[in-house]
């Protein structure tokens, strides 16, 4: 185990490297403006992180082989996504998830 | 959602954010008391990091002995992709003043990012300090208090996943994404469409050889210029 010290130092690294990345673009745009294909590269961003975000759930990483399906989060995903089309509601849609996957590794399925 | 942008509306907007917050904040804690660190530099690590993914990394290189810039410059890596949202939303804030955007930006979460584009389709394009703000404080309390939680918790429960709370992160971006989808009208829904089966192509063949913290940005970056090239070219 690394001492206090050493773990503290990091700890603030850590800190500076996640503050700068969140902050830095708001202190540059503040002076400029972005060119219109910017805006327009940047208009997919919301889009592609999210659903890179959940695909990413759904497979199992193995460096060097193909990646495995994560059964449990596929198949925990079907409702949910179905529970989207329907509520169009975050906070059901989220409960929904939530549930399923707890009754999918209830009843062992997956 | 709808066009409001005040503070009762702010917690209205961000309650279901909150589950995914309080399910991996415990995970977390749990993790990193497995780890070895006591719940004070637990908490630390949640206060001052304030990442998600970026912590777990944070408690396993600490715990492997690695040195200490690797271990910053991989939490900076997999965080980086937080450029690209903050360039995303800084521009609705460039009225406020710099220590105000300074203030967004320090808070800025993957979901505080996800809600608040979504948000903008409902409140005709605008996105308010108060509004965000909150959205943010929010889930950086739920955050602290959830991975202190989870750390002083860690003698207890050895298996979090039972409850399916790890779940609730992905199930809340499968409903961001799908909300993103039928509100944006700027973009055709075919698009959409398009790029999001490309991003899944991308991330499967992605994992094969990148680690996955890092291929998300990567995924991020190629996806996007995917969709701007399919757009001028197509619709």
């Amino acid at each position: 185990m690394p001492s206090f010290n050493f773990t503290l130092l990091t700890i603030l690294g850590c800190g500076m490297a996640t503050w700068v990345s969140r902050v830095f673009p708001f202190i540059l745009l503040k002076k400029f403006d972005l060119p219109k294909p910017v805006i327009d590269y940047l208009s997919f961003v919301p889009i592609v992180i999210m659903s890179a975000l959940w695909f990413s759930s759904l497979f199992n990483q193995h460096l060097g082989s193909l990646p495995q399906v994560n059964y449990e989060n596929l198949l925990a995903s079907v409702p949910t996504v179905i529970g989207a089309i329907i509520f169009k509601n975050l906070l059901v849609i989220v409960i929904i998830g939530i549930v399923s996957l707890g009754v999918i590794r209830l009843i062992g399925i997956a | 959602m709808d066009e409001k942008l005040d503070i009762h509306t702010a917690i209205k907007d961000t309650l279901p954010t909150v589950f995914g917050y309080i399910g991996i904040g415990i995970a977390f804690g749990i993790v990193g008391k497995a780890a070895g660190f006591n719940p004070l530099i637990v908490l630390l690590m949640s206060i001052l990091i304030y990442a998600g993914s970026a912590q777990f990394i944070t408690v396993s290189m600490l715990a492997s002995h690695s040195p200490i810039l690797s271990i910053v410059f991989s939490t900076f890596l997999v965080n980086s992709r937080m450029l690209l949202m903050s360039m995303t939303l800084a521009p609705y804030f460039k009225k406020e003043s710099l220590s105000k955007n300074i203030l967004i930006g320090t808070l800025l979460t993957d979901e505080s990012f996800a809600l608040g584009m979504n948000k903008l389709n409902y409140s005709g394009n605008k996105l308010s300090f108060r509004w965000f703000n909150t959205a943010n404080g929010i889930s950086y309390l739920t955050w602290i208090i959830s991975s202190l939680g989870g750390a002083l918790l860690g003698n207890f429960i050895t298996n979090p996943e039972k409850l399916g709370l790890d779940f609730a992160l992905v199930a809340m971006f499968i409903g961001l994404l799908y909300l993103q989808m039928i509100s944006d009208n700027a973009t055709s829904t075919l698009l959409q469409i398009i790029v999001i089966a490309f991003t899944l192509i991308l991330i499967y063949v992605g994992l094969i050889f990148i680690p996955g913290n890092l291929l998300i940005l990567l995924v991020t970056l190629l996806g996007c210029g995917f969709g701007v090239v399919i757009k001028h070219a197509f619709f």
